[in-house]
């Protein structure tokens, strides 16, 4: 029954989906004050209708209502009630149904909080919103479903949760990640209404920055929950890979990134309007490719859901009418969007300007990697790939003027400012960036060339960062009121920065320094790895919930003193049969420890891995930090509406009792 | 005003192309490799017979007219489902089939020729895989087209069943001899020329 | 049918999700770093996407023993990478080697950023900024 209605709820969305789509236009165009209206009222009750859809698969999945296809195929009765409830989201289907909840749920957001937004403006934002939705949810109702069902013979048992995902990572990576995937279409579907009405004021700037920031937010821990995932979960060492999937993520942050940035220059200073539109396109766009990419089967990736060519076909053919109608449209009304640039050569307009065209050409860079294989089979029909040593290259090679730029941006004045005062504001921290960079190379264990370059552009940021601070400061009287001055958005900028800062400081530093040995130990025994003295004292067999679990106890003495005291695992999941391993991380802000069990060796012996990881931490640290510094951005903008709405009422009523 | 133009139209323009491109992409299998040794001889290698380990093949030892090469293992499904088609495919054509035993015990091997049939006129031992690395071999059961010159035409990764055999194999091997393939009737024992009962 | 039969049996021969720890050792430090730089360049050729460093499937450790056996033997890297390469073509190497197939892959991104910067240098560069109130930020 429940698995009907969830259907059923389904197909009802949907319906009103296609209301929603084609009267949202009508409404906004003739603005007619019932369908608009309607617009916001339909959105909320789709959101309704899906959650309540949603909510039917997962109490399927807890109800092992194995009758359900999907959840025969990704669960099992002695998963663990937690597990269950992820696993909702642990495959195409399900995950497919987050994504259209994730969409509606944002539409109703939309809906709710657009008060002191003009109504055919929101109208035709709801109608954008609600005819992607159409796709997706027609995509899931058609070809995705995940309430078919297994008759007549309904299994004993699920095939369970790939053992790889039965792991806090999955509860809640998927869910952030798609809540910035997803977020982006809000700014979109802004610069499409934008578009329609052919006039884009500074407020349609103001009114989408808020949006665009907290989607980017959702998409900057989703990504760094996946590589953190990634790291302790697959145990040897990596974080980030470049896989296809992983690059479908990160063109969508970047677009978006710089999305943020350019939405900031319209709001001030009313230019690149044309440019910041084709960024809130392309950055949606982007996420949309990722959608098919991932589900397609047109490429090779560990994290690939679906290989269906024939799913792959549908999302291939929405992707077209989406993007291709909001290409059109750009292309026919962009040349009324005028923007009024007058700033010079040195100046935050065109920091900011570099800044976008070097994420812009970072994005291409991914794009092109990701899909060089496939134009060279067209091309010449040869199989080829492109891994880790390309991207990280390239990255490496646009991340230096990026981050040098970004202290400098930071603080140039709009419009206009002189070269050599500049430069000579910045000289010192330059220097001493680089000094300590030096100095810091030389104690993690001598100098590379590019961790040295990497290390003082993290610092530099940070010098930026500080910079920034002492010279606001230094304008008023005095220090603290100086630094209360600087506005809560600018805090925003700050730590963010910072963030990065944090980041890159970490992919350096534990990209040149980090040790891994692979030995050879007995139980019993002690080996020396480096500096460490690694113990393998104790060894034992044990049953867990849907596993059997083999694990070894080790104590890692550095200089003679205990560490730490680590339980790695190997599990063999009794439903799916799948053997797994689970490192025992020993994790520090400033390094991680762990040990990684092997195979069980001929004479008894067993192989191990042992890993010393400096800094690891600061890589996903740094995206906290990004986080919070949209964050005080975005509460930034609520403040000083309300306020603003606040003083007129005040002046409004005001002037009423004069009169 | 040609520049605008050009700024405004270029994005829809890109993603037309970007589009056909992928849908022509849908149709081909990222998992599947080419071979590099195409039109390139077989490898050299010296390795036992199957059946008798004292004696040693090499490329020499490879037959001087058209033949295929299969490489196959006991521990591979696939080859399983296989191995009647090729059963047939031996007696139904005369071209020969050389099997490479890849990474499998040379005890079970035997054992299941006898059992189940042998389609080779002559088998390779290459028990440590050696042989199936140089030949590029990522997933058995794979055949190569050798023509009488001992270069290799042709891979095939997968079963080969009557659908493939007729759309894929027979028309290469035609194509690569020169003349259509005749369908003979061979006794089953004809084929092993090392005389396996 | 029988693409996805043999896709099931495929997989579940694949019933592990570690990479398999080698505990090789070599003659010298550099050896060893030799060792770990080329297994994690060169590609796992029936793998969903993997290194044969990361890849627990036959094929990867057969592979890696090769590789052991080659440095161990003083071959240099580029010798190693072209003795994969032969046998099963440019897919295995993840660092795409630099011919003219690939000149676009490896020169297009900075030749576009070049384009940019000309760009904005010119049309910047030579704009008569029209005097207004100069803002700094406006807060």
């Amino acid at each position: 029954m429940i698995p009907e209605l969830g259907n059923f709820l389904l197909i009802m969305a949907f319906i009103n989906a296609i209301f929603l789509g084609v009267l949202s236009f009508i409404g906004a165009h003739y603005q007619h004050q019932g369908l608009m209206q309607f617009s916001k009222r339909a959105s909320i009750s789709i959101f309704a209708l899906i959650l309540a859809s949603f909510v039917c698969l997962t109490i399927s999945f807890i109800n092992n209502d194995f009758s359900v296809a999907y959840v025969a195929n990704h669960s099992n009765t002695q998963l663990p009630i937690h597990y269950r409830i992820s696993a909702v989201w642990g495959a195409h289907e399900g995950s497919l149904l987050l994504w259209v909840l994730i969409l509606t749920g944002w539409m109703a957001a939309v809906a709710l909080f657009s008060k002191s937004l003009p109504k055919p403006l929101i109208t035709r934002v709801l109608g954008v919103m609600g005819f992607i939705a159409i796709g997706f949810i027609a995509f899931t109702l058609f070809t995705s479903n995940p309430f078919d069902r297994v008759l007549p013979f309904i299994p004993i048992d699920g095939s369970d949760l790939n053992p790889l995902l039965q792991d806090f990572g999955l509860i809640v990576h998927p869910p952030m990640l798609y809540m910035g995937y997803v977020g982006f279409s809000v700014v979109f579907a802004f610069a499409i209404a934008g578009l329609l009405q052919g006039d884009l004021d500074h407020n349609w700037a103001r009114w989408s920055r808020p949006w665009t920031t907290v989607a980017w937010i959702f998409m900057s821990l989703g990504i760094a929950l996946g590589s953190w995932w990634a790291y302790y979960e697959l145990g040897w060492g990596g974080w980030w890979f470049w896989d296809p999937v992983e690059n479908a993520s990160f063109m969508p942050w970047l677009a978006g990134t710089a999305l943020i940035h350019s939405l900031a220059a319209t709001e001030k200073r009313g230019v690149f309007k044309s440019w910041t539109v084709l960024l809130a396109i392309l950055t949606f766009s982007l996420s949309l490719l990722g959608t098919f990419l991932v589900r397609s089967g047109v490429l090779t990736s560990v994290h690939s859901f679906a290989n269906d060519p024939v799913r792959g076909r549908f999302i291939l053919v929405f992707l077209g009418i989406v993007v291709g109608a909001s290409l059109l449209i750009y292309a026919i009304q962009s040349n009324k969007i005028r923007s009024k640039a007058n700033f010079g050569l040195f100046s935050r307009e065109t920091a900011l300007l570099f800044n976008n065209a070097l994420l812009a050409v970072v994005t291409f860079m991914v794009l092109l990697g990701t899909l060089h294989p496939l134009i060279q089979e067209a091309f010449t029909g040869d199989k080829s790939s492109v891994g880790p040593p390309y991207f990280n290259l390239m990255f490496s090679i646009f991340m230096i003027p990026i981050l040098i730029l970004m202290p400098i941006g930071q603080q140039i004045n709009w419009k206009q400012e002189s070269m050599k005062p500049m430069l000579t504001k910045y000289w010192l921290w330059a220097i001493s960036s680089i000094l300590i960079a030096l100095a810091m190379v030389i104690i993690m264990g001598g100098i590379e060339p590019m961790a040295l370059v990497g290390t003082t552009l993290g610092l530099w940021v940070l010098a930026g960062c500080a910079k920034y601070v002492l010279a606001q400061a230094s304008k008023s009287t005095s220090f603290t009121i100086g630094v209360k001055k600087i506005s809560r958005s600018y805090w925003g900028m700050l730590v963010a920065h910072l963030g990065v800062a944090v980041t890159v400081l970490g992919v350096v530093l534990t990209s040149y320094y980090s040790i891994e040995e692979n030995i050879k130990i007995s139980q019993g025994e002690t080996v020396q790895v480096e500096d460490l003295d690694v113990e393998f004292y104790d060894f034992k067999n044990t049953e867990g919930p849907n596993y059997i679990s083999s694990a070894g106890s080790f104590r890692i003495y550095s200089e003679g003193e205990l560490i730490t005291d680590l339980h790695p695992e190997k599990r063999k999941y009794n439903a799916s049969k799948m053997v797994m391993t689970e490192a025992d991380i020993d994790a520090g802000l400033f390094r991680d420890i762990y040990v990684v069990m092997g195979e069980p060796l001929d004479d008894g012996a067993w192989a191990i891995s042992v890993y010393y990881k400096p800094f690891v931490r600061w890589i996903w640290l740094g995206s906290i930090f990004m986080a919070l510094g949209g964050l005080l951005a975005v509460s930034d903008k609520r403040y000083r509406q309300r306020r603003r709405e606040k003083k007129q009422a005040k002046s409004e009523t005001t002037s009423v009792v004069e009169s | 005003m040609n520049k605008k133009l050009v700024l405004a139209v270029a994005p829809i323009v890109t993603f037309i192309i970007l589009v056909i491109f992928f849908w022509f992409a849908l149709e081909k299998d990222p998992k599947k490799l080419n071979s590099n040794l195409i039109d390139k001889p077989v490898p050299d290698f010296k390795l036992s017979a199957l059946k008798n380990p004292e004696r040693v093949y090499t490329s020499e030892s490879l037959p001087n007219e058209l033949f295929l090469l299969n490489v196959w293992g006991t521990w591979c499904g696939p080859c399983h489902i296989e191995h009647p088609y090729l059963m047939k495919f031996s007696q139904q054509y005369p071209v020969p089939i050389v099997g490479v035993n890849y990474k499998d015990q040379t005890k079970d091997a035997l054992e299941f020729l006898e059992k189940k049939g042998n389609p080779y006129s002559m088998v390779i031992a290459d028990v440590d895989g050696q042989l199936g690395i140089d030949l590029g071999v990522y997933g058995a059961p794979e055949t190569f087209v050798v023509d009488s010159d001992g270069k290799v035409r042709f891979r095939y990764v997968g079963v080969i069943d009557d659908r493939v055999w007729n759309s894929k194999i027979l028309p290469v091997i035609e194509q690569v001899q020169g003349y259509p393939l005749e369908q003979v009737q061979k006794d089953a024992a004809e084929n092993d020329s090392e005389g396996m009962k | 049918m029988m693409k996805q039969l043999i896709a099931t049996i495929a997989l579940l021969m694949s019933l592990q999700a570690f990479a398999v720890i080698e505990t090789y050792e070599f003659k010298t430090e550099e050896q060893e770093q030799l060792y770990t730089d080329i297994i994690n360049e060169l590609r796992c050729p029936k793998c969903q996407n993997q290194t044969i460093a990361e890849s627990n499937a036959g094929l990867s450790e057969d592979l890696r023993y090769i590789v052991y056996q080659q440095v161990s033997n003083g071959s240099t890297k580029r010798e190693i990478l072209a003795y994969m390469q032969e046998r099963y073509g440019d897919f295995v190497l993840y660092d795409p080697p630099v011919k003219p197939s690939n000149y676009f892959l490896w020169f297009a991104p900075l030749a576009v950023f070049l384009v940019i910067l000309i760009a904005v240098l010119l049309k910047v560069g030579r704009r008569r900024i029209k005097p207004e109130q100069t803002g700094t930020e406006e807060e």
